[in-house]
């Protein structure tokens, strides 16, 4: 038998903090190696305590947890709901990985100031596990600032002035949206709905009309600026400063998924998908997650610099997962909700190789990736399944998500909503498969030796990994449906 | 009710006023300062209790030597003098733990006493024109911590704090005569100077020009005390020439006390009816409320001065406490009045900050403190949270205010407002950030030795700045204290 589902929950939100200061000390005391075996532990222990949450969920028990005492009316509070514990599993399975990777990256590349760097990351699983259980929007709120002011040293890491820059791009962007916009829109929703706790089939139906509702909408999808909606993306390309196993799993996965999580959350569980369709409510905010998704994409088309051409498509994923919330049918809601899941699969999987490539060649650019792919046979290839997975061919569970995203457009009757999830990939075959064919098939540079020279194996494991699991996802998407499913109103 | 209980209203005001003679008695730094702290904590804990005793409603009324008005000199506590007095008695107690927070360089030795005297009148002068039922009894206690406060500015470090002292003076003597014309103007129409007397005679005659004017001196003297914006000119130097610790007793009591004589005199004397609906004051306020929170907060990035930040952010953060109250609702004035407890917290909190880093480098200018971080990890750490709290981040008191502040905005369907609410805040996060940047990213020049400010400053630096999480994350009491006190209030001048 499992643990009672309350202290699973309490174990999970706990462990990555007790992880961090377990890290400070031994970072201290110990050697590298005991800092670092801790974290894993920790990881495992954290995973372990989010499936124990799973069980109770799938009966339709909502595990949660009220502390009594903040602001008259307002407590701080946890629920686990499907689509959280979706978000909680993919953010503590993931953070076991990338540590696993980040040890190899770390001391590959001999960076300093390791301990600060696994403490942060700690914390910003801890943060990441908040927003995933919140049981109301003030809580969302508070680890969604967390989350931020958390990876801010991870994205200065380097410390130098270019680091310290897009820190500040960083932190300006993020929290002055979340001010600005996210705070703003939940307390106009306190003022109108009385109440801020994430109920099935929305709050607000019924408080409010009109334009005003259309406004809240958009600023909820602003305000949740980790969502990365253009005009307000810019910090995710300047935060590719920060070492790689941060882009990977954070700007891949733990904060971005934070936004848009956020944003599919408050949809479903704030406004209530039935409420979102009526009157052409979320019809702005549709056009502005399509806009976002082509333009990134020929973005991405033009970078030479791999992990901006990355980020790049990451802005535009995410707007796929912004516009299965806008279109608000189930389909295109339980879409939303699987690539959450399965972006973060591939993503990181293209994030991995990436900082490989940097730490065994020293290569930055795709231009100078010719011929790699003969020396890095395995690194490649993993490479090329996550790519195929964003690209949604099946037989990788990117198939899956876009399946039901382009479903759910058709069925809205937004006709050009489903085209542009076609175009977009499209264009994503235009930007990731240059990089395969380069890799595979150019020869090498004048001056470099051929011969197998692969990653080591703490970051090469991972990598195989999560390109494995993105294979895996496409025959197991069942689970992650059933899971879904009573979540969005669609039967299991 | 007899014996001592029944006589806490006036030994509120005496306690201090006694003790201050007797510091310059005792002569020796530390029995005065031992002193001054045991008279703030006895002062904390009689404001606690009389807050206990009117929380449900009942209003303490204390007649001097028995003389009921309108013969003598009443004092009244309600709720919101109550919250008021503890505010500021426990500011005093916390920071005068501290002492005078210098190394001595600036007051010549063996004459600290002196300090402490004019510490403990000062909090006689503000205790007073929170207590009293009687407006010419304000004025007068004013003028008491207005002087003793302009010793404390002028025992500043360097020689400007003379001029900022003397300029203080005068915009503050300007105040006070305004004050006190409006009074005369108030007193020529009702004949009398008792406040529950006066608000009641008002009514009759509140249609006369002269009310009207008294009404325009009174609110232009106060706002001068307060320093509301385009007024605000004095503070800045004020704050920033005097001994840090003075800055955070003044920047967390004495704005907090003129704010709190806004309320009295515009709603509890002159009725929220005739302030709000007849005059329609928050027509004029509501937009030099905002002016305030903007200019305030652009300025303070603009500074060199790590307290000369502080000061400008102060102006902002009066600008919040001033457009609660021009809301002119009962829930925009309890946002006015959590933010007047949760700023003194926090702002206190940075003052005293300030003190640690002028207690070790001699000086706050922002560029002397790169790398501080490093150097000294808690006083910098206590900075960060201070500088959450401005920002108004949640788990910190500065989120309590806002929240309260922009739903007041909302209830009232003034979503613009709160959209500019929340952007003036963003300014407050390029301030902070500048300040958390130059002290932990910066490389420090010189040797990068630990060396923290002494516990004397530490210990209330970080009472308050845990005081100003905590009450983040508990803020139910303070919040139903603020909502009590404004219903209050606000009938009262029905």
């Amino acid at each position: 038998m499992g643990m009672d589902a309350q202290a699973a929950l309490v174990a999970s939100l706990g462990l990555p903090l007790l992880g961090a200061v377990g890290v400070q000390l031994l970072g201290r005391l110990a050697s590298a190696n005991v800092r670092d075996t801790w974290t894993v532990l920790v990881g495992l222990a954290t995973f372990g305590s989010v499936i124990q949450l799973i069980a109770p969920v799938m009966d339709a028990a909502h595990p949660s947890l009220w502390l009594p005492g903040w602001m008259s009316g307002i407590g701080l509070g946890f629920e686990v709901e499907p689509l959280g514990l979706l978000f909680g599993l993919l953010a503590s399975g993931l953070w076991i990985l990338t540590s696993i990777y980040g040890f190899g990256y770390m001391r590959g590349h001999d960076e300093p100031n390791q301990t600060r760097f696994f403490t942060c990351f700690a914390v910003a699983i801890s943060a990441a596990l908040g927003i995933a259980f919140a049981g109301d929007l003030v809580t969302l709120f508070l680890f969604y600032e967390i989350l931020t002011f958390s990876t801010y040293p991870l994205v200065t890491h380097a410390g130098t002035e270019a680091a310290v820059r897009a820190g500040r791009l960083y932190l300006g962007i993020l929290v002055s949206t979340s001010v600005l916009f996210l705070l703003l829109a939940i307390l106009w929703t306190g003022v109108i709905a009385d109440t801020l706790r994430f109920t099935s089939g929305g709050i607000l139906e019924g408080k409010i009309q009109g334009p005003a509702a259309g406004l809240l909408l958009l600023l909820f999808a602003y305000g949740a600026g980790k969502a990365a909606l253009m005009p307000f993306h810019r910090w995710l390309p300047a935060a590719m400063v920060a070492p790689t196993p941060v882009s990977a799993l954070l700007h891949a996965v733990a904060v971005v998924k934070a936004g848009v999580f956020s944003v599919l959350k408050i949809a479903v569980y704030v406004f209530g998908i039935d409420f979102l369709a009526k009157d052409g409510l979320s019809n702005i905010l549709m056009i502005v997650a399509a806009v976002t998704i082509l333009a990134a994409s020929i973005r991405a088309l033009t970078l030479d610099n791999l992990k901006a051409r990355l980020a790049y498509s990451t802005i535009s994923q995410l707007s796929y997962i912004v516009l299965g919330a806008a279109l608000a049918t189930p389909a295109a809601a339980m879409g939303a909700g699987l690539h959450i899941l399965i972006h973060a699969l591939g993503k990181i999987t293209l994030f991995f190789v990436a900082g490989a490539v940097y730490v065994v060649a020293h290569k930055t650019e795709v231009s100078q990736l010719d011929g790699l792919g003969r020396r890095m046979p395995l690194t490649f290839g993993a490479f090329c399944v996550a790519s195929f997975s964003i690209i949604g061919l099946p037989p990788l569970g990117g198939a899956w998500s876009k399946w039901f995203l382009v479903t759910g457009a058709f069925e809205a009757g937004h006709v050009w909503m489903g085209v542009v999830f076609l175009v977009s990939s499209l264009l994503s075959i235009g930007y990731l498969m240059p990089i395969v064919v380069r890799a595979f098939f150019k020869p090498l540079p004048e001056g470099e030796t051929e011969g197998l020279k692969e990653a080591p194996m703490l970051m090469l494991v991972p990598i195989l990994a999560t390109a494995f699991a993105c294979l895996l996802i496409f025959f197991y998407a069942d689970a992650a449906y059933q899971l879904l499913a009573p979540a969005m109103g669609l039967a299991g | 009710m007899s014996g001592l209980s029944f006589h806490l209203p006036a030994l509120q005001v005496l306690v201090p006023l006694m003790a201050a003679p007797l510091c310059f008695l005792l002569r020796k730094e530390e029995l005065a300062q031992a002193l001054t702290v045991a008279v703030s904590f006895a002062c904390f804990a009689i404001s606690t209790e009389l807050l206990g005793q009117v929380l449900d409603g009942t209003v303490l009324v204390y007649e001097f030597g028995g003389w009921a008005r309108p013969f003598g000199i009443e004092y009244r506590v309600d709720v919101l003098n109550a919250f008021v007095l503890v505010t500021v008695s426990m500011m005093a107690a916390i920071v005068f733990l501290a002492g005078t927070g210098q190394a001595r360089r600036a007051i010549p030795p063996g004459r600290e006493y002196l300090f402490y005297s004019a510490a403990l009148l000062c909090l006689t002068g503000l205790l007073g024109v929170t207590i009293t039922g009687d407006v010419f009894n304000v004025f007068v206690f004013l003028e008491i911590s207005s002087l003793s406060s302009y010793i404390l500015i002028a025992l500043g470090r360097e020689r400007r704090a003379l001029m900022a002292a003397f300029s203080y003076l005068i915009m503050g003597t300007i105040g006070a005569t305004f004050l006190l014309i409006g009074i005369g103007l108030m007193y020529q129409m009702t004949g009398t100077l008792n406040m529950v007397d006066m608000a009641d005679r008002l009514q009759a005659v509140n249609h006369t020009r002269t009310v009207l004017v008294a009404l325009a001196f009174v609110v232009v003297g106060i706002s001068m005390k307060l320093a509301v914006f385009p007024l605000h000119q004095w503070l800045p130097n004020a704050y920033s020439f005097a001994p840090p610790v003075v800055s955070a007793f003044l920047a967390a009591t004495a704005t907090k006390v003129a704010y709190y004589m806004l309320i009295r005199f515009c709603l509890g004397i002159f009725g929220a009816v005739f302030v709000f609906e007849t005059v329609g004051i928050d027509r004029l306020l509501l937009p030099l409320s905002v002016l305030a929170m903007f200019m305030g907060s652009i300025a303070a990035i603009y500074q060199t001065d790590f307290k000369r930040l502080l000061a400008y952010s102060s102006i902002a953060q009066i600008g919040y406490m001033t457009l609660g109250l021009s809301l002119a609702t009962e829930a925009g004035l309890a946002a006015g009045i959590i933010h007047l407890f949760n700023h003194a917290l926090m702002k206190g909190a940075l003052f005293l900050v300030a003190a640690c880093v002028t207690w070790r480098m001699g000086g706050t200018k922002i560029a002397a403190m790169r790398g501080l971080g490093q150097r000294m990890p808690f006083t910098m750490a206590a900075l960060v949270v201070g500088g959450l709290a401005l920002i108004g981040v949640p788990g910190t008191v500065g989120f309590v205010s806002k929240w309260a502040l922009v739903s007041a905005a909302l209830e009232q369907d003034a979503l613009f407002l709160a959209f500019l609410i929340m952007a003036s805040s963003v300014f407050a996060v390029v301030y902070v950030w500048r300040l958390v940047e130059v002290v932990y990213f910066a490389e420090p020049d010189g040797e990068i030795e630990k060396k923290e400010a002494p516990l004397r400053l530490l210990i209330p630096t970080w009472i308050l700045a845990a005081a100003s999480i905590y009450l983040g994350f508990f803020s139910g009491f303070a919040v139903t204290v603020s909502e009590i006190a404004a219903a209050q209030i606000f009938r009262v001048g029905m």
